[in-house]
């Protein structure tokens, strides 16, 4: 199992050219990512009226997610902790003005301006006391802190966080509802290890019908949310269905992997620049069991 | 950096009440050709300073804003008016230069079209 890149370094120095050339050259990475913000702009469930939105995007980095934000119309700022990965965005001309700030010190950003805001992959980082000056809570509070007072009514955050376990999952969601949001975590296939992924939904402004978390997308169409917590008190919980992990199901198996699959891969590959067997009438031909 | 996000910008250093908004050090202005949308300039106007916002694009370079913030009817009917709007607020970037604190007078400096608001230990 590797190890978390959160414990190699603090963000800017594990994120160096040499990791930052892996956001361009990576399409494994590329397709990760874009998913991801697709799903966080779901979960952001803008207002379908074609207005473009002012968007925050917190932990741009090599600006993939920035992209997926330009694609579906609206405007947004990045802001990201690493000169690299920043040069990276710069490199592929995003159309968003970055920013090179580390969110732990706050936001810095005028209030009531920001129409909604996404984080793919970030927000745990400041879990990790990087420096001795550097006390985690203060940090999380100054960053959700921030976060609250610039944005606009009925904004929402989603932050796709990937907690080192519960105690900091714990962590991050109380600071984020002391500070004044409500919401919750929505778990996409939330019993599959690879597949699993968090996204703190985050919304600010009175409880109402908006302001209610959506399901998370489970293997057998379960959806498995969370309550909404309101208002101000502190110590607020909130709950996680799931838990009980199922027993070890049969491997469920496709029938094999077709031709089209066996295509779109040698595809793949050729564009990648890997020499590729040209696709005849034999390729994928189903052979011999003893094959 | 557009002076749509300057004028969003605040000085974040510790104990400065009256961070915004930011001074502008001009050293390179690039001039970029974007697609305008007319909602987009409607919703984002009203949440615009319209001084702070008037006075950086006199700065960079552009003297075509009103002093005045406009009514916001202006916004359905003077198509002239939204093109000025457009071009300040996202055409122009800031590549090379500074922005300055209002009350401590520290210089964030841009770099690239990029403002390093990185904040120096003791100013947490």
């Amino acid at each position: 199992m590797s190890n978390r890149p959160e414990l190699q370094a603090p963000p800017e120095i594990f994120y160096d050219d040499a990791e930052a050339r892996k956001y361009t050259s990576s399409s494994r990475i590329a397709e990760i990512q874009t998913k991801l913000s697709e799903r966080a702009l779901e979960l952001l469930a803008l207002p379908d009226d074609g207005v473009p939105r002012l968007l925050l995007d917190i932990g741009c980095g090599s600006g993939l997610s920035g992209e997926t934000i330009t694609e579906n119309g609206h405007q947004w700022i990045g802001l990201d902790i690493s000169h690299s990965m920043l040069n990276v965005a710069l490199e592929k001309e995003v159309e968003g003005d970055l920013l090179l700030g580390d969110m732990g010190q706050g936001l810095g950003l005028r209030p009531g301006v920001i129409d909604g805001a996404i984080s793919i992959s970030a927000v745990q980082w400041l879990c990790n006391a990087d420096k001795s000056s550097h006390e985690p809570r203060l940090r999380l509070k100054a960053f959700f802190g921030s976060l609250y007072r610039c944005f606009a009514r009925g904004a929402r955050a989603v932050l796709q966080v990937y907690p080192e376990n519960l105690a900091q999952h714990e962590l991050i969601l109380s600071y984020a509802m002391r500070a004044g949001f409500a919401g919750g975590v929505v778990v996409d296939y939330p019993h599959s290890t690879k597949r699993r992924k968090e996204y703190l939904v985050l919304t600010c402004g009175p409880p109402s019908l908006s302001t209610a978390v959506p399901c998370g997308k489970g293997e057998d169409g379960e959806s498995c949310s969370d309550d909404d917590s309101s208002g101000d008190e502190e110590n607020q919980t909130v709950s996680i269905s799931d838990r009980h992990r199922p027993r070890k199901k049969q491997k469920i198996n496709k029938k094999g992997k077709g031709r089209e699959w066996v295509l779109k891969k040698k595809e793949q590959m050729r564009r990648k620049g890997n020499v590729v067997p040209p696709d005849t009438k034999y390729t994928a031909r189903k052979r011999k069991a003893r094959f | 950096m557009r002076l749509l996000t300057h004028n969003i910008l605040s000085s974040n250093i510790k104990g400065v009440t009256n961070g915004f908004p930011l001074g502008i050090e001009v050293e390179k202005v690039v001039e970029k050709q974007v697609e305008i949308n007319h909602d987009f300039l409607r919703n984002i106007f009203p949440k615009i300073d319209w001084k702070a916002f008037s006075d950086a694009s006199k700065i960079m370079g552009y003297v075509e804003l009103p002093e005045e913030a406009p009514e916001p009817s202006v916004l359905d009917s003077d198509l002239d008016f939204l093109r000025k709007f457009h071009h300040a607020l996202l055409e122009l970037h800031l590549e090379e230069g500074a922005l300055v604190c209002p009350q401590t007078g520290r210089k964030f400096p841009v770099n690239k079209g990029i403002p390093n608001m990185l904040l120096h230990e003791d100013e947490v």
